[in-house]
């Protein structure tokens, strides 16, 4: 049955939603323009009102999706396409933002919210703030509408709430409009993970919150308080960049953890989008923080905040108009919004450069010189660096972006990003990374002491001390192949010691104000991080032997994978590695399953237990119980031994999926100095059935040693059974079983293949062990020779190919990004509480 | 402002310095003829060259193979000029390498083999393959 109702309730409250910002937009902005403070205290309030109720609207919206989806109505495409019935609870709110709409739908929200907190805190600036925030919300709400405006035949919005039928031409609707599919194709196997579940809404927070500067900024420039819009939003500022920095590095380590792309950042445009605005936005805060004594970091302000937001429009575009096309793995697939998303930038774009344009010569000026020894010089420098370096992503980022804009004039430029982006843009980025190392650490005795050459020379003289004892001993300790790291390596070093100096000092004094070096140690102890474990990554799995191109030359290239047949010991780098075998995870029960030790039943996720299962003595579940696994995922059990003594074990995952083919997720065995990163990079298809030989007879004398697929094998014994499994066996039947042992290179196998004669009828019963590629039967016993006849097959015996790559140092990675969101907490509350005081002042 | 006309002409040499480096390094889609040329006259930059893999008249994939370890495969592409080329990739056999619909690789030739750095598959779209689910779902 299709459920009607609730479809027609979403769509009508996205068009309640949308109409009602636009109202609440129009509200707001008579309330900021009205002379008169009663009228436009009226308009206010009429103003909340119409928020509170798109505000509402919105919320329903976000249930109504959110109930399709968790009731399986698959008659709609959102669910259709995004979830499945055997998706638990948690991940089924991952696919409530998988799509374009519901990640639209997420980012409406948090508005939604960050709207309400701002109406409760900030009375004197809700009319002009809240009129951008209305805007914004009607042109996101444009992009869920869905609504055809009749005669012009023009779509606008891309509705959650489409019937299956409305955007998929199956035959089956037009003899059966009706027709509900009884599953969904499910979620994304690579979003089934649960940073998946937080990535998301807090990168889209992230972005919400670069609104409130940008709101800020808007309203300041409109009203003509050019200086006090700043104090209120940059506690904003700051917390928008906390946002989106830990929602970047939530997604980098959700790549680290999930993606087998060897690392946890790539340089796709995608990461691309998020990372320029946040860098921009790191700039725009540091200008903000000096707007009181210099004009330049005023006027820089004004810039950085606008660029800030229209950066964030502009990834969207990017990632949501399919104008990437090849470019990205992982952009939105084009829902046709291409049109209406460059409508949403350039309305903005125009808005804020019209405005800015005309209200520039306003904005307050000061004749004076700036002088290097200022600290507002180093800041403007160290802004002007991060934008330089956003802007070098940016460039070639946006390269699809010049090829459509060419095509548009006529020409073909054929243009494409760099073919080793990793090397483009981490060649360039390591000099401004070197610069920010410096400047991060210099430019503090700037900020805290009033600086001349003879003050700065003595403030930097024990830094530079230190900095050079540590790199000396770090240089001695480790040898470096690239003077481009060591530059880098020093430079954070200074950096940190630099700013731990400052920050020592503060201590004793005042704590609150300690965020800025915190977060500036943070950041370069990410450098070291970032420095070592990219830098110095090395593949383990290398295999040297090299491969020749071709015969007759000496093009040759080195493997960087490794094969490993199972239970065949293979070295690699300082371990000797052994492949186990494939596993299984079985539902409620928290240890892996050898996957031989399953013998399938007519349903894909039962399987019955070939042998006892259970830890210490404890039997979880019985011979010939059956249990569900969870049948997407299978590990791959690799045991690592150094030398002759077991080290660990570990078991990179892998997914083959009809869509996407293997999806690999690799195993990390953490060290505190380092990582091994490993995955697998091709294993034989499950799905597939196996391929095996014609049978071929084989003849064998008691305890003979034979060859079986390569294997030593021995005739134990053969002895009669008076009882089998599900046969019947009556008097005159009669049943041998064969005992065979097969030595495998690191355990033994037992063949039982069973010969039965019933009825005067001669039935063998193979045995078959995939492990070993093997299958055997015993087809013929001659007493009076003593001869046994087996016929035996054989197939490909079981292996994964392995990739390991050795991450050095990334732990310091982590524990920077820590100490840099600590340092970000404390510098937000000292930006709060200032704001604080003075709107209870009444003058904010 | 002087020092600031500095900081401004440095910005502006930076800037200069990176979209040159941008335009030195993006790579281009050309055809394989084109790439050995490029080769031959000692280009040693990484192209990107679209194609589809070579197929029998009865549409089935020919020429894919893995080394005997198979940690590397060669496969033959068709590009847009129809002229067909084996290609070598130094990684297993991407699992959906088979069903692809269009292949991007990215890298050079050496001699007379095209060596992928990496390679980009576009698989069919999904709105077919919801097509087919909704019709197996019928069955």
């Amino acid at each position: 049955m299709v459920h009607y109702d609730i479809g027609n309730i979403g769509h009508l409250l996205v068009i309640i939603s949308f109409v009602f910002s636009l109202a609440a937009a129009i509200s707001y902005g008579l309330a900021a323009n009205s002379k008169d403070p009663a009228d436009s205290d009226r308009y206010r309030r009429l103003s909340r009102v119409l928020f509170f109720i798109h505000g509402a609207a919105v919320l329903g919206v976000v249930t109504t999706l959110f109930i399709i989806i968790h009731q399986h109505y698959f008659e709609y495409h959102y669910a259709f396409s995004h979830s499945s019935r055997s998706l638990p609870v948690h991940y089924m709110i991952s696919c409530f933002w998988e799509g374009q709409e519901g990640s639209f739908l997420l980012w409406i929200f948090w508005h939604v919210i960050l709207g309400i907190v701002l109406i409760f805190s900030n009375r004197k600036w809700e009319a002009s703030v809240m009129f951008v925030f209305c805007l914004v919300q009607m042109f996101l709400t444009s992009m869920i509408l869905g609504v055809v405006i009749p005669g012009l035949e023009l779509k606008i919005g891309s509705s959650p709430f489409m019937l299956l039928r409305d955007v998929i031409n199956a035959p089956i609707f037009l003899s059966n409009p009706e027709f509900v599919p009884t599953d969904g194709n499910g979620l994304n196997p690579l979003l089934q993970n649960y940073w998946m579940v937080i990535h998301p809404p807090t990168l889209f927070l992230g972005f919400a919150l670069t609104l409130v500067p940008f709101a800020y900024c808007i309203a300041g420039l409109w009203k003509g308080e050019y200086t006090e819009w700043i104090r209120p939003a940059l506690p904003w500022a700051l917390f928008s960049a906390l946002i989106l920095g830990i929602g970047i590095l939530m997604g980098a380590y959700w790549a680290y953890e999930t993606l087998n792309f060897g690392g946890y950042w790539n340089w796709d445009p995608v990461e691309n989008a998020v990372y320029v605005p946040w860098l921009v936005l790191v700039a725009s805060y540091h200008t903000m923080i000096t707007f009181k004594k210099s004009s330049l970091a005023l006027k820089s302000s004004f810039i950085l905040v606008i660029a800030t937001f229209l950066l964030v429009l502009y990834s969207t575009f990017l990632t949501r108009s399919g104008v990437l096309g090849n470019a990205s793995v992982h952009s939105f697939t084009d829902l046709g919004l291409s049109g209406q998303l460059l409508i949403y930038m350039l309305f903005f774009v125009l808005l804020a450069v019209i405005l800015l344009v005309v209200k520039w010569k306003q904005i307050p000026t000061s004749d004076k010189e700036v002088s290097i020894y200022s600290r507002e010089f180093w800041i403007f420098i160290g802004a002007t660096v991060l934008c330089l370096m956003g802007f070098q992503v940016l460039a070639a980022t946006s390269i699809p972006v010049y090829n459509v804009i060419a095509e548009a004039f006529g020409v073909i430029l054929n243009m494409a990003i760099p073919a080793d982006q990793i090397a483009y843009y981490s060649d360039i980025q390591i000099w401004f990374a070197m610069a920010i190392a410096l400047l991060s650490g210099t430019g503090q005795f700037f900020f805290w002491q009033k600086m001349d050459k003879a003050k700065l020379a003595q403030a930097l003289t024990l830094p530079l001390v230190f900095t050079l004892i540590i790199s000396t001993v770090v240089m001695i300790a480790g040898d470096f192949e690239s003077i481009r790291y060591l530059l880098l390596l020093i430079c954070s070093i200074y950096a940190i010691v630099a700013n731990a100096s400052i920050l020592i000092n503060l201590l004793r004094k005042s704590p609150g104000l300690s965020g800025g070096s915190i977060a500036h140690i943070g950041i370069a102890l990410m450098l070291v991080g970032i420095l070592y474990s990219s830098g110095y990554s090395k593949v383990v799995s290398l295999n040297n032997s090299g491969l020749r191109l071709f015969k007759e030359s000496n093009a040759e290239m080195d493997r960087e994978n490794v094969l490993l047949w199972l239970n065949q010991p293979r070295e690699m780098g300082e371990f000797t590695l052994v492949y186990k075998g494939p596993r299984k995870e079985i539902r409620g029960y928290n240890q892996l399953v050898n996957f031989y030790d399953l013998a399938p039943t007519k349903e894909p996720t039962r399987f019955v237990l070939r042998e006892n299962l259970g830890t210490d003595g404890i039997t979880a579940f019985a011979k010939g119980d059956t249990v569900t696994i969870y049948e997407e995922n299978t590990y791959y059990e690799v045991e690592y031994f150094k030398g002759e003594e077991y080290a660990f074990t570990l078991y990179p995952r892998a997914q083959v999926n009809p869509d996407m083919g293997l999806i690999a997720s690799p195993d990390i065995k953490h060290y505190i100095n380092r990582d091994l990163y490993t995955h697998v990079s091709a294993v034989p298809d499950p799905n597939e059935e196996l391929e095996w030989s014609e049978w071929e007879d084989m003849q064998v004398t008691m305890r003979e040693q034979f060859f079986l697929n390569d294997f030593v094998a021995t005739l134990d014994s053969i002895r009669p059974v008076k009882e089998l499994e599900g046969v019947p066996l009556l008097a005159d039947d009669f049943a041998v079983l064969a005992y065979i042992t097969v030595k495998g290179s690191m355990e033994e196998y037992q063949l039982r293949p069973i010969l039965l004669i019933k009825e005067g009828q001669t039935i063998p019963i193979p045995d078959r062990r995939p492990e070993l590629g093997l299958r055997l039967v015993l087809t013929e016993i001659d007493p009076e020779t003593g001869i046994f006849t087996f016929s035996v097959s054989t197939t490909q015996k079981e292996y994964i190919v392995l990739k390991a790559i050795e991450k050095p140092l990334i732990n310091v990675l982590w524990i920077g990004t820590i100490v840099m969101v600590i340092g970000f907490i404390i510098a937000i509350r000292r930006r709060y509480n200032e704001f604080r005081k003075m709107r209870d002042k009444a003058v904010a | 402002m002087k020092p600031l006309h500095i900081v401004g002409i440095g910005v502006i040499a930076i800037a200069i310095i990176v979209i040159i480096s941008m335009l030195g390094d993006a790579s281009q889609y050309v055809t394989f003829d084109k790439a050995q040329q490029m080769a031959v006259n000692g280009n040693t930059n990484s192209i990107h060259v679209v194609g589809q893999l070579l197929k029998d008249p009865a549409g089935e994939v020919m020429g894919v193979r893995s080394t005997p370890d198979r940690t590397a495969c060669y496969f033959v592409l068709v590009d847009e000029n129809n002229q067909q080329q084996e290609v070598f990739l130094n990684e297993p056999m991407p699992a959906d390498l088979i069903r692809s619909e269009q292949v991007v690789v990215i890298g050079k030739y050496k001699e007379d083999l095209f060596v992928a750095d990496k390679v980009l598959l576009k698989c069919p779209s999904k709105y077919q393959e919801e097509e087919i689910n909704v019709s197996a779902n019928m069955r």
